[in-house]
């Protein structure tokens, strides 16, 4: 307001228009906290419930401190060792001092299982040694050898040396199905022993399939809902939100009953005679089950986006392009089917995104073949108990998501993420 | 859409092939809601009608897998868990996303892009990811295996809808209000509390209806940072599918399904409030 009055009048000093100034750049500063302000509150928190966590996935998907806190004296003795040839007198020595402490103190499994990772019979070596440890006398390297014959290997060591830092790319290189050979070259495993690339391609496959089997069912749907008449099609809208609504949980456990050997879909096959009472279709506890269960789940977040789009085409331009002689089928392809695009590009998006991260359905519907990258970090975490590989893994997928919710946000722009919901 | 007069016999068939196939969809999208509740009542222990049901004997039905409900301890104390979690994490979404839909909602705040990206990430992040994050950390600084952490995981989860409903309703709010109520002699706080919170309510509670349902449908989270004492509802499904498969899954699932009915209807009914009270035409 007074910058109003200044103009019409415009009649300030210049020391007067300096402090003027000042004070409209002080207002401004206000303004800008007391808005940053408002916003503290949830940005610390999710700082802390949220990115601090992920953050430290992606710490721990790189952390390597077992061998160096678990057996330091041997990850010292072996820092100015060339690896030519067996480690001497000295390295045996202080490998024993770890072996027997680590026993004692009951960490030395957490070395074992770590350099395990990297090398199989790691951790019956190093377990199965360390229990002789405290009994073993000087000079050891004869002693230690002949209780495993492991440590005369060379490359066992140069398996301790090469972990003996703090950092380690090795469960990357495992999450890659790579290996790293005791030579230091990082090569792919042999085709049978890939297991997490084929994992990612299968999730990613499954999502394709998912996507295009939602907008298969949901684009007709959708142009149906947008061109009803609005009491209608509000009435129909309930059948799309009502499962968007319901829990995941519930929508799986339905499908179960429906799918499942002796569920109501096999029945009706049974009743009908098309399916022998003796072969009834498996249609669960595997990929099929899958893909069925999560295209249902994820039917309207293809809906809602391509509904909202589709609200915007007026219907008049299908009728001009009729009227100008386009059959039908010219005139969806030419006219509507373009207009709808961003509708169809939000939605396949979206319905990507969430499935490739998808885990509880496919470990409860999808048997063996229907498993995603989800449910092996789920594996890592809570089974093997591999929790670097597991992260590396989850890193692997999260840059995945990352990367497509960019090109996303190309497409959508930045605030429209939600106009769906 | 109805069929032109002037459509053609190719163009009739499409017609009614379209509608035929919508049909199917629709049918696809619900029986599998549908179907649940009268399996539910079945008197055996089996996921399929059985042929008094089909017959609709009224020996074939009861309300056995409901009594064994009522009658757990363990789905009791459930229910107990999820509504602790849920409420306390819900009323912490709303306050927390509120405050910053309100920040957001401002033209001067700095690096908008960037703070909105963070603050919405828990929604775009792979939920196992989150859930992998969230163990390491959370063990890390104490807080897992207890309510507390399962609370604040869950507000993470269910703040972002606050923040995207509040600023949507906000982002049609009429700032003159506001101005005339301060020039009309009311103070910033009374005109808030008189002018805006009712104008933006419909947007909060919308979003807290979302954070609520996160929360109470939420389980990979939960399973990686809740212990056997915090054991939620679905939780105890999840625990319950892969175990030993009972039909008391299923009444769980009708009751939860009424209660989508239920939250639905509300977040239906806010919506057209909002539009009718902003002045928008309910369309």
């Amino acid at each position: 307001m007074m910058t109003n009055t200044v103009e019409a009048e415009g009649q300030l000093t210049p020391e007067e228009q300096k402090l003027l100034t000042a004070d409209m750049h002080r207002s401004l500063r206000r303004k800008k906290f007391r808005a940053l302000f408002l916003v503290a509150p949830l940005l610390i928190f999710i700082m802390i419930t949220f990115v601090a966590p992920i953050v430290s996935m992606l710490y721990r998907s790189v952390d390597n401190p077992q061998v160096i806190e678990y057996m330091p004296n041997t990850s010292a003795a072996l820092a100015d060792w060339d690896g030519n040839e067996l480690p001497g007198e000295e390295t045996f020595a202080a490998l024993v001092t770890d072996l027997a402490e680590g026993r004692k103190n009951r960490t030395i499994g957490k070395a074992a299982t770590r350099l395990n990772y990297e090398k199989s019979q790691m951790r019956s070596l190093i377990t199965g040694t360390a229990r002789k440890a405290g009994r073993l006398k000087p000079p050891y390297k004869d002693q230690v050898i002949k209780i495993k014959a492991g440590w005369g290997d060379i490359d066992t060591w140069k398996v301790i040396k090469r972990e003996s830092k703090s950092l380690t790319a090795s469960y990357y290189i495992a999450a890659f199905d790579m290996e790293t050979t005791p030579d230091g070259e990082i090569k792919m495993l042999p085709e049978k022993e890939r297991v997490y690339l084929k994992m990612l391609w299968r999730t990613v496959w499954m999502s394709v399939v998912i996507t295009l089997l939602t907008l298969l069912l949901g684009y007709p749907v959708s142009y149906l809902l947008a061109s009803l008449p609005m009491g209608i099609a509000n009435a129909l809208m309930i059948l799309v939100l009502l499962p968007f609504w319901t829990s995941l949980l519930v929508r799986t456990s339905s499908w179960i009953a429906l799918l499942q050997g002796q569920g109501v879909i096999n029945d009706i096959l049974v009743w009908f005679g098309l399916v022998a009472d003796d072969n009834r279709l498996s249609m669960i506890y595997n990929a099929t089950g899958t893909v069925i269960t999560m295209t249902h789940i994820l039917l309207p977040f293809m809906i809602l986006p391509l509904y909202s789009v589709m609200k915007t085409i007026p219907p008049s331009y299908m009728r001009a392009a009729r009227s100008l002689g386009a059959t039908p089928f010219t005139a969806f392809f030419r006219v509507y089917l373009p207009q709808s695009v961003p509708g169809i590009s939000a939605g396949a998006i979206l319905v990507f995104i969430l499935a490739i991260g998808y885990y509880i359905t496919p470990a409860l519907v999808g048997g063996q073949s229907g498993q995603f990258i989800g449910n092996m970090i789920a594996y890592h975490m809570q089974g093997s108990l591999n929790w670097g590989l597991a992260a590396a893994l989850g890193v692997m997928l999260l840059v995945l998501v990352m990367g497509i919710y960019a090109l996303y946000s190309r497409l959508v722009g930045n605030n429209n993420q939600m106009t769906l919901r | 859409m109805a069929l032109p007069s002037y459509a053609g016999p190719l163009e009739t068939f499409w017609y009614y092939a379209f509608r035929a196939f919508c049909g199917l969809v629709f049918i696809f999208l619900i029986s599998p809601l549908l179907i649940i509740i009268p399996l539910s009542f079945n008197i055996e222990p089996y996921f399929s009608f059985t042929e008094g049901m089909l017959a609709f004997d009224p020996d074939a039905y009861s309300m056995r897998w409901y009594q064994e409900f009522f009658g757990s301890e363990r789905w009791m104390n459930a229910i107990q868990n999820t509504f602790i979690v849920a409420v306390c994490s819900t009323i912490l979404s709303m306050i927390l996303g509120t405050l910053a839909a309100l920040g957001l909602s401002r033209s001067e705040l700095p690096y908008k892009g960037l703070i909105m990206g963070l603050l919405i990430s828990p929604m775009i992040v792979p939920l196992i990811i989150s859930a992998a994050g969230m163990f390491f950390f959370y063990s890390s600084i104490g807080v897992s295996q207890s309510y507390l952490g399962l609370i604040l995981a869950h507000t993470a989860l269910g703040t972002p809808f606050v923040v995207i409903t509040v600023t949507a309703t906000l982002s049609g709010f009429d700032h003159n209000l506001v101005r005339a109520a301060t020039s009309l002699g009311a103070t910033p706080t009374y005109a808030f509390f008189k002018i805006t919170v009712p104008l933006i309510m419909t947007g909060v509670i919308s979003g807290g209806l979302f954070a609520l349902m996160t929360s109470v449908d939420e389980v990979v989270v939960a399973l990686f940072i809740a212990g056997a004492e915090q054991r939620t509802v679905p939780m105890q499904m999840w625990a319950g599918i892969r175990e030993q498969i009972s039909p008391t899954i299923l009444a769980v699932a009708t009751m939860l399904v009424c209660m989508s009915i239920l939250l639905l209807t509300t977040v239906e009914y806010l919506r057209r409030r909002s539009e009718t009270i902003r002045g928008v035409t309910p369309q």
